[in-house]
């Protein structure tokens, strides 16, 4: 199965059981990225997710500012890459740049 | 997103519709594009169809702030003439790389679940299930049975239709020999440099699985590479 079509269903399926769900989605990338434009992660309330949006490298963020959208709503696009004092932290190890939009489940 | 764009999507997807979410990323409003609609409004749509001939998504500028279009392209899909030993990992390999899988062979024993656990099985002639089967811009197709009996009435099909990818097992002397048949009903030199024959790329394979990887490789060169 695609990897998206099992982000989808697992969103899906957090929404059915009842829990807060946010999706973050890769809406842009430059340089050398580890994954593609529209790669996709779901998180639910507890800090779980399914799929990826990079390559491990900014997830542990990107569930931080995910569960904050669960309690707080509203949409955020974040940005990583090198030049970002951030990104020493959440660290790109591949050197590029990456938009992250993140949005909850309504 | 809202909770029936995620059902509609799904929806989407099950029923194999190609479909494009955009989102204004000021804000998140969204809305389903389908790029065989034409009355939808102008620029938006059209950024929307380019974006699902490529199969990329991408960020577009509009009057109204930037819009993320998601593209959910209809499945990859590989059909695979020829329950045949190389077969088993081929299957299993396209299923690990997103592909849906068909197998076709009339030969009963050879398309079994057993050797084929859940992957499609088809045991109508392979010009039939070619047929049913539509292949499309999204669709591979790899005989493997090397026997004209079975490997032709696929192959006519499959030139009629437009897949990405036609792949024949066999020497180049079977290949040569395929290609004195196509001439005799009708087909042409164009139409037959669209069939990679010998199948796979030249990385020396043995094995079955060895093969499979040689095909499966060549398939995802063509996918995303074109054809050379």
């Amino acid at each position: 199965m695609i990897d998206h079509e099992k982000v989808l269903e697992q969103a899906a399926e957090w929404r059915a059981a009842g829990k807060g769900v946010a999706l973050a989605t890769v809406v842009s990338t430059w340089g050398s990225s580890p994954r593609p434009v529209g790669s996709q992660v779901v998180i639910d309330e507890a800090g779980n997710f399914v799929g990826s949006v990079s390559g491990g490298c900014i997830e542990g963020a990107v569930v931080h500012e995910a569960r904050e959208i669960i309690r707080e709503g509203g949409t955020r696009l974040l940005h990583y890459g090198v030049s970002d004092e951030m990104a020493w932290e959440v660290g790109l190890a591949c050197g590029g740049e990456i938009n992250v939009f993140v949005e909850r489940l309504e | 997103m809202k909770a029936e764009t995620l059902k509609q999507l799904l929806a989407d997807r099950a029923a194999k519709r190609p479909v494009v979410l955009a989102t204004w990323l000021d804000g998140g409003r969204e809305a389903l594009l389908y790029p065989a609609d034409d009355d939808a409004d102008g620029a938006l749509m059209t950024a929307a169809v380019e974006a699902v001939r490529g199969d990329k998504s991408t960020t577009v500028e509009t009057d109204d702030g930037k819009v993320f279009l998601h593209v959910f392209n209809t499945p990859l899909r590989m059909a695979i003439v020829g329950a045949v030993h190389i077969a088993q990992p081929l299957s299993q390999m396209a299923v690990l790389a997103g592909y849906d899988v068909t197998v076709i062979d009339p030969r009963g024993a050879f398309a079994s679940e057993d050797r084929f656990p859940g992957i499609n099985l088809s045991d109508d002639w392979p010009d039939e299930a070619m047929e049913k089967l539509a292949p499309d811009a999204r669709t591979a197709v790899v005989l493997l049975t090397h026997d004209p009996k079975l490997d032709d009435p696929a192959l006519a099909v499959a030139l009629k239709a437009r897949p990405f990818y036609i792949g024949a097992l066999g020497s180049s002397r079977t290949h040569a020999k395929r290609k004195d048949r196509l001439a005799a009903d009708g087909f042409t030199d164009r139409d037959f440099a669209r069939i990679h024959g010998p199948v796979g790329l030249a990385i020396g394979a043995k094995s079955p699985a060895e093969i499979a990887i040689a095909i499966m490789a060549q398939v995802t060169e063509v996918l995303r590479r074109g054809a050379s």
